[in-house]
C-alpha cells in the first residue's frame, strides 16, 4: 500500500488589481487606508497598486476595484472618474466626499459665483490678478457626490471610514466574499 | 537663461504634462514647454483645484471651525485643528491654557509631526531615495520599498502608527479627532493611555535614530548630489520660541535672508499680514506670498524642515540637535538649499519630535485633569499660527457678537513654499532635461524636487482663485465672431 499522494497545492489567488483616486477630497481616505498599518504588508499578498496617489501609475489599466475619495468639483475630476469607472469592474465611493459631497459640498448652499465675487473683493492682497490659464480645469457649479456622475457599486460612509472597515471591505472582496460591514464599523463622522 | 517661468514665446513650442503629480498629496500638475531641440523654455507647477473653505466657514459658528478646517487636509488635520483653535481660544476670550491642556495640545501636534513625517519620508518619497529616480516606474512605490528593504519599510509603518497612536489618545481618533477645543482640551490622557505610549517610546526613538542615519548614509555617498539636486536659494522663515530655539506649537515669527541674516524676529503672529503679501499667478490657483519688505521678485521664501532647521538657534532635544550640527555640517557653513536636504531635516525633526513626546509622557502634569481655562474678555479678531509638518500655518477669523465667523484668512505651508516649489523644478529642468530626449525617469527627476517639498497640495487648494468666464462664439473657419469675459483682465 502506497502513501497517499500529497494533495496538490492549491492555485494561488489571483490578487485584485486596485486603482485609488482623490477628487475633491483632502486625502483622509488615503490616510486611512495607510492606517491599516502592519496589516498592509499582508495586504499585499491579496491586492496590487494600480494608478493611485500611492503610485507613479497615472491612469488605470483594467482593474477590479477602484477606490474614490472625494466629490466632483471640477472637470479633471469628471475625467478622472469616467477613466476609473470604464476601467474598473467594481467602484466604490470612499468616504463622506465621495458619498455625499462631503465637506466641500458646503459651497454648494452658497453659489460658486457668490463665493468667487466675496472672496475677490475681500482677500487682503486679492487684486493682483485672476487665475484664468487653460491648464486649470473647469470648475463645476456645484460639488457633486461619485453617483451623480457614474454608476457606483459600494458606498463606504465616514470621515474617513476606520482602516478596520477599509481592510474588512477589501479582504472580503479579495477573498469573493460580499462586503459585510457590523455596526461597529458603520460610522459617519 | 531666463527665469523658466514664462517663455518669451510660445511658437512652435511643444507641451509636456506631468498629470497628476503622483506620491504627494493632493492635486497637482507640471507643464513643461520645449523646443524642437528640446531646450526647455517654460516650467510651471500649476494647483488646478479650489474649493473654497476660506468662503464657505464664513457664517459658521466659531466653535465649529476647529473640526471644520481639519478637512483642509487628512495629512495634516491636527495643524488646522489647533491653528484654527489657537485662534478662537482668544475669540472666546480664553487667555492662557492650564498647564495640562497646553501639554496635551503639544502632545497631539508632535504626535501630528511624526507621523506625517513618517509618511512622508518613508511612505512616499523613499522610493525615489531607495530604489533609484529611474526605477520602474509600476515598483517606485512603497511596495516596491517593502519587497526591497522590508525592514526599513515595516520600521517606517510603525514610527507613522505611533505617531497616529498619539493622536488618537490625545484626539479621539486618527484623522479628524476633536480633542482641542477653544480654551483647552476636553479629554484627559489616562495613565493607562501615557503608561501604553511611553512603552513603546524608546524602541521608536531607536528607529528614528536609525532613520537619521540611513539618510545621512545616502548623502554621505552622494553629497554633491545631495547640494545641488533642485537647489532653490531663498529666504527661510519659521516661529520660534522666545530664546531662539524650535518650537513647533507656538512663538513669534523670524526670517533670514539669503545669507543667514535675520530678517526680522520675534514677530507676533498678530502682525503676520505687516511682514508677509501674497501675489496671484494666473496660471495656479495657489497664491505667491513674499515677504513685504523685499517685492515679489526678491522676497520670496521657504518654510518647513529645510528652513526650520536654519532659522532656529538650537533644537531642544538633544539627539536631534546633535544630527543638527551634523547636518549644518554638511553645508559647511553656508545656508543649505538643496532639495533632497529636506528629507534629511524631515527625519531629524521626526527625531526631534520623538524626544518631546518622550518628556511630555514623562512630565506628571500631562495625566491632570484641569483641562479648561478661565474666561475672559472675548475678542472679535485673532490669529492663530502653528509650524505644521510642512512649515508656517497661518489661520486669521474675525467673528461678530452673534459668534458666527465673519471673515477668514489662511496660509497653508505649501502656499509659503510655491515659489520654492516652482524654483526647485526649474532647476532640475535645466540641470537634467535640457537638451536631452524627455523620458518618463527624468520627468520623474522633477517629481522629487517637488516630493522634497512635502506639498500638501489639498491643503493649498483651500484658497479661492477667481475663476475667470470666456465664452468665445467660432465660425465653422475658426474665425471669432464674439467674445464674452467676466471676471478676467481686460
Amino acid at each position: 500500500m502506497s502513501a497517499p499522494a500529497p494533495l496538490p497545492a492549491p492555485a494561488p489567488r489571483r490578487r485584485l488589481r486596485v486603482a485609488t483616486a482623490s477628487l475633491a477630497g483632502c486625502f483622509g481616505c488615503h490616510m486611512s487606508f495607510l492606517d491599516m498599518d502592519e496589516r498592509l504588508v499582508g495586504l499585499i499578498d491579496l491586492i496590487v497598486l494600480d494608478r493611485s496617489p500611492l503610485t507613479d501609475i497615472k491612469h488605470p489599466g483594467p482593474c477590479d476595484i477602484a477606490l474614490v475619495e472625494g466629490g466632483v468639483c471640477n472637470a479633471e475630476n469628471v475625467h478622472v472618474l469616467r477613466e476609473l469607472r470604464r476601467a474598473a469592474k467594481v467602484v466604490i465611493a470612499l468616504g463622506a466626499c465621495a458619498v455625499n459631497g462631503g465637506l466641500p459640498a458646503m459651497r454648494n448652499h452658497r453659489g460658486l459665483e457668490d463665493i468667487l465675487r466675496k472672496v475677490y473683493e475681500e482677500r487682503p492682497d486679492g487684486g493682483a490678478g485672476i487665475p484664468d490659464d487653460p491648464e486649470l480645469p473647469l470648475l463645476t457649479d456645484k460639488v457633486h457626490p461619485l453617483h451623480e456622475v457614474v454608476r457606483v457599486d459600494y458606498f463606504l460612509p465616514g470621515c474617513p471610514p476606520s482602516a478596520d472597515a477599509i481592510h474588512k471591505f477589501l479582504t472580503d472582496l479579495a477573498e469573493g466574499r460580499t462586503p459585510r460591514l457590523a455596526d461597529a464599523l458603520l460610522h459617519f463622522d | 537663461m531666463t527665469s523658466l517661468e514664462t517663455a518669451p514665446s510660445k511658437t512652435g513650442l511643444r507641451r509636456i504634462a506631468i498629470d497628476p503629480v503622483t506620491r504627494v498629496e493632493g492635486h497637482g500638475k507640471v507643464t513643461i514647454l520645449l523646443d524642437a531641440e528640446n531646450r526647455v523654455h517654460q516650467v510651471r507647477l500649476h494647483i488646478v483645484e479650489f474649493r473654497g473653505f476660506e468662503a464657505f466657514v464664513e457664517g459658521r459658528p466659531y466653535w465649529e471651525v476647529p473640526v471644520m478646517v481639519q478637512r483642509l487636509c487628512g495629512i495634516c488635520p491636527v495643524s488646522h485643528h489647533l491653528a484654527a483653535v489657537k485662534a478662537m481660544d482668544r475669540i472666546a476670550g480664553y487667555g492662557a491654557l492650564t498647564p495640562t491642556a497646553e501639554k496635551l495640545r503639544r502632545l497631539m501636534h508632535y504626535g501630528q509631526i511624526a507621523q506625517s513625517h513618517a509618511v512622508h519620508f518613508f511612505h512616499l518619497a523613499s522610493p525615489d531615495l531607495l530604489l533609484g529616480f529611474d526605477c520602474e516606474a509600476t515598483r517606485r512605490n512603497i511596495v516596491g520599498v517593502v519587497a526591497a528593504a522590508p525592514d526599513i519599510a515595516l520600521k517606517g509603518v510603525k514610527l507613522r502608527k505611533f505617531g497616529q497612536e498619539v493622536i488618537r489618545h490625545t484626539a479621539g481618533k486618527r484623522i479628524h479627532g476633536t480633542g482641542a477645543i477653544p480654551g483647552g482640551v476636553n479629554k484627559a490622557l489616562t495613565p493607562e493611555e501615557r503608561d501604553e505610549l511611553r512603552r513603546d517610546l524608546d524602541e521608536h526613538v531607536g528607529w528614528a535614530v536609525e532613520a537619521v542615519a540611513l539618510i545621512r548614509r545616502l548623502a554621505g555617498a552622494a553629497p554633491d548630489f545631495y547640494a545641488g539636486f533642485g537647489s532653490a536659494p531663498s529666504h527661510t522663515m519659521s516661529l520660534v520660541a522666545p530664546d531662539g530655539a524650535m518650537d513647533l506649537y507656538d512663538g513669534g515669527l523670524r526670517a533670514r535672508d539669503l545669507n543667514g541674516a535675520i530678517l526680522f524676529d520675534h514677530v507676533d503672529p498678530a502682525a503676520y499680514h505687516e511682514r508677509i503679501v501674497e501675489i496671484v499667478k494666473p496660471w495656479s490657483y495657489m497664491k505667491f506670498p513674499h515677504i513685504a519688505a523685499l517685492g515679489a521678485e526678491d522676497g520670496w521664501y521657504k518654510v518647513g524642515p529645510l528652513a526650520r532647521l536654519q532659522t532656529v538657534d538650537r533644537m531642544p532635544s538633544p539627539l536631534a540637535e546633535a544630527e543638527r550640527q551634523v547636518f549644518l555640517a554638511a553645508g559647511g557653513g553656508r545656508p543649505i538649499a538643496g532639495a533632497l536636504m529636506t528629507h534629511w531635516a524631515r527625519l531629524i525633526e521626526l527625531l526631534h519630535a520623538l524626544e518631546v513626546i518622550r518628556d511630555l509622557l514623562d512630565d506628571p502634569e500631562i495625566t491632570g485633569t484641569d483641562l479648561m481655562a478661565e474666561r475672559g474678555a472675548r475678542a472679535g479678531e485673532a490669529v492663530g499660527i502653528i509650524e505644521a509638518p510642512r512649515g508656517t500655518l497661518i489661520h486669521h477669523y474675525r467673528v461678530g457678537d452673534d459668534d458666527l465667523v465673519s471673515w477668514c484668512n489662511l496660509i497653508v505651508s505649501t502656499t509659503h513654499n510655491n515659489q520654492a516649489m516652482n524654483e526647485a523644478i526649474r532647476a532640475v529642468a535645466r540641470d537634467h532635461l535640457d537638451g536631452r530626449v524627455v523620458t518618463e525617469p527624468l520627468l520623474n527627476h522633477v517629481e522629487v524636487a517637488i516630493r522634497a517639498y512635502d506639498p500638501c497640495l489639498s491643503c493649498a487648494t483651500h484658497a479661492l482663485g477667481r475663476m475667470p468666464l470666456i465664452v468665445d462664439l467660432v465660425d465653422a473657419d475658426g474665425v471669432t465672431i464674439s467674445r464674452a469675459v467676466r471676471n478676467a483682465d481686460p
